[in-house]
C-alpha cells in the first residue's frame, strides 16, 4: 500500500467536496479498493470514506412501492432488512463470506461493476434506478462493460431503488475458488414483462437476455427456455470454463430461477 | 473401555490451547532489537536473460540500509540438492546451480533478482519499485513434452538439455515385463495427469536472520519441519558456517504439507544479510509470494498399462511418467518420482512384474517437490485408476478385481525392491464394505436419479511407505543425508521429564502423542512429560518430519532413550531397595521387588540420581538423562481402502462428496482422536486435489491461478461428513511400537475413489467416459459429458 490521506465525512456534500481533490477515492467497504491497495495496483491520494454519512445507510421502501437501499449500505444489511424483495435480500446473502457481507456495500459494487458480482444482475435484472449526487440513471443505461459505468469522475451512489416484482429469483452458479458468480442469473417477473440479466457470463459484463425474457413475457415457466440458447463466442473463457460452458450455464441457471421465482 | 491417559486414550491436544488462543509463538511473531525488513524483487518473466540491474536510484531511497543482487554472493555457495538420482544409464542427474539471487538469467515467474534491506517493510517495497530491471525475453519452456524435443529452449544454457534424468526401474525387469505384456490376454491403459498444487500452509513461510558479533554466532529462526536438516545444508554447502556458530530454530508452524522441508533461498539470505548488515532481518512471505515461491506439488504426467491373464490376474505393470521438477532442483526434488514412486507401484497386489520409467525436466516454473504424500499419491492415482478402467473393461466387481490380485501372505517382497512387513487388505476391505453400505447404494442411486442426479461409487485400496530408511540403503539410493531420528530424555530432579526430539511438530500434535507414550512407559501421568521440538540448539541432531515418519522414528528413538532411563532407573531402584537389579519392576510410576511389598516411587529414584547420597556412585553416574539415535530396518506400510458416494448434477457438472469412508491400517494407534483429525486433514487435501486445485501456467509461463481467486481450496463445505475406522490393526513388526505412520494417507487414498466414483456416475448414464483428469471442476465433467 502506498501512503494516503483518509477522510470520513458526514454527508453526501461533504463527500463531494472532499473528492474533488485531484486523485481522490470513494472508498465503501474496502472489499475490492483495499485489496487493490495492498497489491499496490493503485495509488489513490486520499480516500473518502462514505460509511459515516448517515442518509447514505439502511433500506426503507419508497411511496412507489419500491425497496431504496442507501448507497453505503452493506450486504448483510440488506440480507437481514430488504425482505419486502425477498431474491434481493437472499442475493445479497449469498455474497462472499460474513465479513465481506458486513463490510461491503451495494454503491461500491456496483461502482465496481466486476463482471462477476451479483449485485449488477440485481440492479440490472429488476430496472432499478442507480440514485447518484447530480442525477438518476436508469439501471440499463448505466452498466457499460466489465468494470465500467455510467458514473462520472467523482460521482457517489448515494441510493439504488428497486421495484418489487411479482415473482424474482437469482441463480448463482458459483465460481469453485473466488465464489463470485461463474455466471448469475436474475429473473423478475412484472407486471408488463419478465426481465432477465446475467452476470459472470460475458465479456460485455452484466447484460439482459432479450430473447428469454420475450419467451418468458408470454409464458413464465421453465420449459419455455428449453430450445433458446446464447452463444459463446463473445463469453468470459478462463480457468474455470469455456465460453460455451458460460453459454450452457446462463440457460440452466435462468431456468432454475424461473422454477424457483417467487 | 477407552484409556484416559497412556497409550491408546484420545488426549485432548494440549498444543491447542495455545494455537487457538493467540498463545502460539509462530516465526513471525519474532521481533529482534533493530530489525531490518527485506523485500524480494522478484521476477514476474519466465524466462529470459538480465541484461542490466540498476539499483542506484533505489540505494538511496529513505530507510534502505543494502541492496543486494547476485553479484554479493559470489563465493556463497548455492541452494545444495539433497538427493543425487542415478539415470538408466547409471549416469548422474544433470543439476543445475540453484543461485540464492538470479544469476544472469530468470527462470521462473517468482524467482528472487535483488533484495532490498530497509527499516521497515514499506520502505523495502519502494525501493523495490525503484530498482531497473533490463530482461531480454526468452521463450518460457512450460509444457514437459516439448521441453525434451530436440531443439527446445534450454532452461539451463550450461546442461546438456531440459532432461534432469532418465530413469528405469528396475531396468534389469524390461525385457521381462514386454513381454509378460506380449502374452497379456488383456491389456488396460491410461493416460492421466496429477495435477500441479500449491501446498497453501495457512502460515506462510518466514525467515529471521540474527547475527551475534560477539560470538560470531548466527541463528537463523525459520518456518521449517527439519530445522537440523536445514542448518546441515545452510551452514555446510551454501554459508560455509560451522554448526557449533549456527543455530535453526522453527519455533510453532503453522502447517507445512512437505513445502517446508526445503532449504529456501530467503532463508539462507536472512542468514547471511544479518551478518552484512549486522542487523537482525526478517522476512514474511505475502501469499502472492507463497504461490510464486513456495515448492510446488505433484504434477506428472503418465501413461500405465496393467497386463491381465485370462484369469483376470494382474501379471505385468509398465509406466512411463514425466515429472516436473520446476526451473531448480528442490531440496528432495528428485527422489519424489523415483524412489517414493516407483517403489510403491505394487500398490496391494501381488503383481509379479512391474517396470517404471520416469522422465524428470526441467521447465520455467516454480521448483516442485514433496507434498503429502510425495509420489505415493502419484502412484496410488494412477494404479487405482488403471485398476478400475480394468475392472470396467472386462465387466468384472472393481473390488472382487482388487480382491482376487490382493498380497495376502507376509512379509512381501515386490518386484519394486521393497518389502512389505504386515498387512490385512481384505481386512481393510471387509471394514469398508460394512461402513459404505454398499447393498444400500442402488437405493441411494436410484434415489439421486428421481432429482435428476447421477449418482456413482468409487472405491480404491491404497499401500504407503513412511519412515523412509534404513540410511545405508537411502544412501545408495541417492540420499545425501541420513534418515534415523533422535531423541533426548532428560528427567528433572522431581520426576517431570523433558523429551527433546529430533522431530518437529507442525499440526501433528507430537507434544501430545509422544508425551502419552513416555507416561505409558513409564506410568506416570502425561502431564510429567513436556516435549521439546524445533531448536538446533536444544535437541539432538534429527531429521525432521515429513513422509508420515514421526512416530515410527522419532518415536522409536524416544521409546530407546526412554528404554535407558528406566534402566538406569532400575539400577539406582535396586541399591534404593537393597534388591538384585533383575527383581526390580516399574509398574505405575513406582519400582518394586518382585515378590514383596518393597518399593521405592519414581520421584524418589529420580530425586535419588541428583542427590546422590545415598547412591552407588562406583557403579552408575548421577542424573538421569539417555539420548538414543533410532535407524529403523525398514520402511513402514500402512494401508486401507477408501470408498466416495458423489452425486453429478448433469446440467451443470458439478460434482458433491456425498459419501465418504476410509478403512486404515496403521499398526498400533497412540491417540486416535489425533490419527483421526490427520486422516480427515488427509482426505480434505485428496479430495482438493481431486475436485478444485489447480494449479496452472500459460504458455509465457504465467502462473493463472496466483491466489485464491482463481485457486480453490477445499473448505468445510465441499466436503461430507467422513466415516473413518482404523480398527484393522496389523502392528509394523520392526519397530517397538508397533505403529506405522498416519499422516499422508487420507491424500495418497483418496483422489481415485473420487475419480473412480464420477466415472461410475457418468457410466450409470451411459456416458462414455474412461477418465477425467483433476481438478474435476464442473467445466470439466460438463465437458467430458458432452464431447
Ligand atoms: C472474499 C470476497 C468475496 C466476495 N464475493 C463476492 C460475491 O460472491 N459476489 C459479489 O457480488 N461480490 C463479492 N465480493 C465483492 C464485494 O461484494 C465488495 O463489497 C464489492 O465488490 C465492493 O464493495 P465495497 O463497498 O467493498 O467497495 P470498495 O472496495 O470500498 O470500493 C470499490 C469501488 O467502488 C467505489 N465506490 C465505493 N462506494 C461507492 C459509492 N457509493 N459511489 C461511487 N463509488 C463508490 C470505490 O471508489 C472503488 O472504486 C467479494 C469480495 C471479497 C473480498
Amino acid at each position: 500500500m502506498y501512503n494516503f490521506d483518509f477522510e470520513k465525512p458526514g454527508s453526501v456534500a461533504d463527500a463531494v467536496a472532499a473528492l474533488g481533490a485531484e486523485d481522490a477515492q470513494a472508498l465503501g467497504g474496502g472489499q475490492t479498493l483495499i485489496p487493490t491497495l495492498k497489491q499496490r495496483l493503485a495509488q489513490p491520494s486520499k480516500l473518502v470514506s462514505l460509511k459515516g454519512i448517515a442518509e447514505m445507510q439502511g433500506v426503507c421502501t419508497g411511496d412507489d412501492g419500491a425497496i431504496c437501499i442507501g448507497g453505503a449500505t452493506n450486504h448483510a444489511t440488506v440480507a437481514a432488512e430488504a425482505g419486502a424483495y425477498p431474491a434481493l435480500a437472499a442475493t445479497a446473502a449469498h455474497i462472499g463470506d460474513p465479513a465481506v457481507r458486513n463490510r461491503g456495500t451495494i454503491g461500491g459494487s456496483l461502482a465496481n461493476n466486476d463482471p462477476s458480482a451479483c449485485y449488477p444482475a440485481a440492479a440490472l435484472g429488476s430496472g432499478a434506478t442507480i440514485v447518484t449526487n447530480t442525477r438518476e440513471i436508469a439501471a440499463d443505461d448505466y452498466f457499460q462493460g466489465m468494470f465500467t459505468t455510467a458514473l462520472d469522475e467523482g460521482e457517489i451512489i448515494t441510493e439504488v431503488r428497486f421495484p418489487v416484482p411479482e415473482k424474482a429469483n437469482y441463480q448463482k452458479f458459483v465460481q469453485p475458488a473466488s465464489r463470485f458468480a461463474l455466471v448469475g442469473v436474475f429473473v423478475a417477473k412484472y407486471a408488463d414483462g419478465v426481465r432477465v440479466a446475467i452476470t459472470g457470463a460475458s465479456n460485455d459484463g452484466v447484460f439482459r437476455w432479450a430473447e428469454a425474457e420475450a419467451t418468458l413475457s408470454s409464458n413464465f415457466s421453465p420449459d419455455a427456455i428449453d430450445g433458446l440458447s446464447l452463444s459463446g463466442d463473445d463469453m468470459i473463457s478462463d480457468l474455470h470454463g469455456t465460453g460455451d460452458y458460460r453459454a450452457h450455464l446462463c440457460g440452466v441457471m435462468t431456468k432454475r430461477a424461473v422454477a424457483a421465482a417467487a | 473401555m477407552p484409556k484416559d491417559g497412556g497409550i491408546g486414550a484420545s488426549s485432548k491436544r494440549r498444543e491447542d490451547v495455545r494455537f487457538l488462543t493467540g498463545a502460539g509463538n509462530y516465526t513471525d511473531d519474532i521481533n529482534m532489537h533493530g530489525q531490518a525488513y527485506v523485500h524480494f524483487l522478484r521476477s514476474d518473466i519466465a524466462h529470459g536473460t538480465i541484461t542490466n540491474i540498476d539499483t542506484s536510484a533505489a540505494a538511496g531511497m529513505p530507510g534502505v540500509v543494502r541492496i543486494f543482487t547476485s553479484s554479493d554472493f559470489e563465493g556463497v555457495g548455492g541452494i545444495p540438492c539433497g538427493w543425487q538420482v542415478t539415470d538408466k544409464h547409471g549416469q548422474p542427474m544433470q543439476e543445475p546451480a540453484h543461485p540464492i539471487l538470479a544469476q544472469g538469467k530468470v527462470r521462473h515467474v517468482g524467482e528472487p533478482i535483488a533484495a532490498v534491506v530497509a527499516d521497515s517493510l514499506a520502505e523495502a517495497r519502494d525501493a523495490a519499485e525503484a530498482i531497473v530491471v533490463d530482461i531480454d525475453e526468452l521463450p518460457a519452456v512450460v509444457d514437459m513434452k516439448a521441453a525434451l524435443q530436440d531443439g527446445a529452449t534450454k532452461v539451463h544454457d550450461d546442461l546438456d538439455n531440459n532432461l534432469c534424468y532418465d530413469w528405469g526401474f528396475v531396468e534389469e525387469n524390461k525385457d521381462a515385463v514386454n513381454k509378460a505384456f506380449e502374452d497379456a490376454a488383456h491389456v488396460t491403459s491410461l493416460e492421466l495427469v496429477n495435477n500441479r498444487l500449491v501446498a497453501n500452509p495457512m502460515e506462510p513461510r518466514v525467515a529471521v536472520g540474527d547475527y551475534a558479533r560477539g560470538t560470531d554466532e548466527s541463528t537463523l529462526y525459520t518456518t521449517s519441519q527439519n530445522p537440523h536438516v536445514i542448518r546441515l545444508l545452510m551452514g555446510a554447502f551454501v554459508l560455509g558456517i560451522p554448526e557449533h556458530k549456527l543455530r535453526v530454530v522453527a519455533p510453532d508452524v503453522g502447517g507445512g504439507f512437505g513445502t517446508k522441508i526445503f532449504h529456501y533461498q530467503e532463508e539462507a539470505f536472512c542468514t547471511f544479510a544479518a551478518k552484512a548488515c549486522n542487523r537482525p532481518v526478517k522476512w514474511t512471505s505475502s501469499r502472492t509470494e507463497a504461490f510464486i515461491s513456495d515448492a510446488h506439488g505433484r504434477d506428472h504426467v503418465t501413461k500405465i498399462e496393467l497386463a491381465l491373464d485370462a484369469d483376470n490376474n494382474f501379471t505385468a505393470i509398465r509406466t512411463e511418467t514425466h515429472a516436473n521438477m520446476g526451473a531448480y532442483l528442490s531440496t528432495f526434488a528428485p527422489s519424489v518420482p523415483t524412489w517414493l514412486h516407483g517403489t510403491l507401484m505394487a500398490g496391494n497386489y501381488k503383481t509379479p512384474l512391474i517396470y517404471v520409467n520416469v522422465k524428470a525436466v526441467f521447465t520455467n516454473t516454480v521448483p516442485v517437490d514433496a507434498y503429502r504424500g510425495a509420489g505415493r499419491p502419484e502412484a496410488t492415482f494412477q494404479l487405482e485408476r488403471v485398476v478400475d478402467k480394468a475392472a470396467r473393461e472386462l465387466g468384472v466387481d472393481p473390488i472382487a478385481l482388487r480382491r482376487q490380485n490382493f498380497i495376502t501372505e507376509f512379509p512381501y517382497a515386490t518386484p519394486v525392491a521393497v518389502e512389505y512387513d504386515t498387512g490385512d487388505y481384505h481386512g481393510t476391505m471387509d471394514k469398508l464394505e460394512e461402513m459404505g453400505d454398499f447393498e444400500g447404494f442402488a437405493a441411494r442411486r436410484a434415489e439421486s436419479e428421481k432429482n435428476g442426479k447421477l449418482r456413482g461409487l468409487g472405491v480404491n485400496c491404497y499401500i504407503e511407505a513412511c519412515g523412509i530408511a534404513p540410511s545405508n540403503l537411502v544412501g545408495q539410493l541417492g540420499a545425501r543425508a541420513g534418515l534415523y531420528e533422535s531423541a533426548t530424555v532428560r528427567v528433572n530432579a522431581t520426576g517431570g521429564l523433558v523429551v527433546m526430539t529430533g522431530s518437529h511438530s507442525h499440526g501433528q500434535g507430537h507434544e501430545t502423542s509422544f508425551a502419552q507414550v513416555v507416561a505409558e512407559m513409564i506410568g506416570i501421568d502425561e502431564n510429567m512429560v513436556e516435549i521439546v521440538h524445533g531448536d538446533t540448539a536444544n535437541t539432538p541432531m534429527g531429521m525432521g518430519t515429513y513422509g508420515s515418519r514421526s512416530i515410527a522414528v522419532g518415536g522409536s528413538a524416544m521409546v530407546r532413550a526412554t528404554e535407558k532411563i528406566i534402566n538406569k532407573a532400575k539400577k539406582i531402584a535396586s541399591h534404593l531397595l537393597e534388591a538384585s537389579e533383575a527383581d526390580i519392576e516399574l509398574k505405575d510410576g513406582a519400582f518394586s521387588v518382585a515378590g514383596t511389598d518393597k518399593s521405592v516411587a519414581w520421584g524418589d529414584v529420580t530425586l535419588a540420581a541428583y542427590v546422590p547420597h545415598n547412591y552407588p556412585l562406583e557403579d552408575i553416574e548421577p542424573g538421569l538423562e539417555e539420548t538414543a539415535f533410532y535407524d529403523p530396518s525398514n520402511f513402514t506400510y500402512p494401508s486401507g481402502a477408501y470408498a466416495c458416494e458423489v452425486e453429478v448434477d448433469p446440467d451443470t457438472g458439478k460434482v458433491t462428496i456425498e459419501r465418504f469412508a476410509a478403512a486404515d491400517d496403521f499398526g498400533n494407534i497412540i491417540n486416535p482422536m489425533i490419527v483421526t483429525g490427520q486422516v480427515h486433514g488427509g482426505l480434505a487435501q485428496g479430495i482438493g486435489q481431486a475436485l478444485l486445485e489447480n494449479c496452472a501456467y500459460d504458455e509465457n509461463g504465467q502462473l493463472l491461478s496466483a491466489s485464491y481467486m482463481d485457486y480453490a481450496m477445499p473448505r468445510a463445505d465441499d466436503l461430507p461428513m467422513f466415516d473413518v475406522d482404523h480398527s484393522s490393526q496389523t502392528p509394523c513388526t520392526h519397530n517397538p511400537l508397533g505403529v506405522k505412520g498416519c499422516g499422508e494417507a487420507g491424500a495418497i487414498g483418496s483422489p481415485p475413489a473420487v475419480v473412480n466414483a464420477v466415472v461410475d456416475a457418468l457410466q450409470s448414464a451411459g456416458k462414455d467416459v474412461t477418465h477425467i483428469d483433476m481438478p474435476l471442476s464442473p467445466d470439466r465433467v460438463w465437458a467430458a459429458m458432452n464431447c
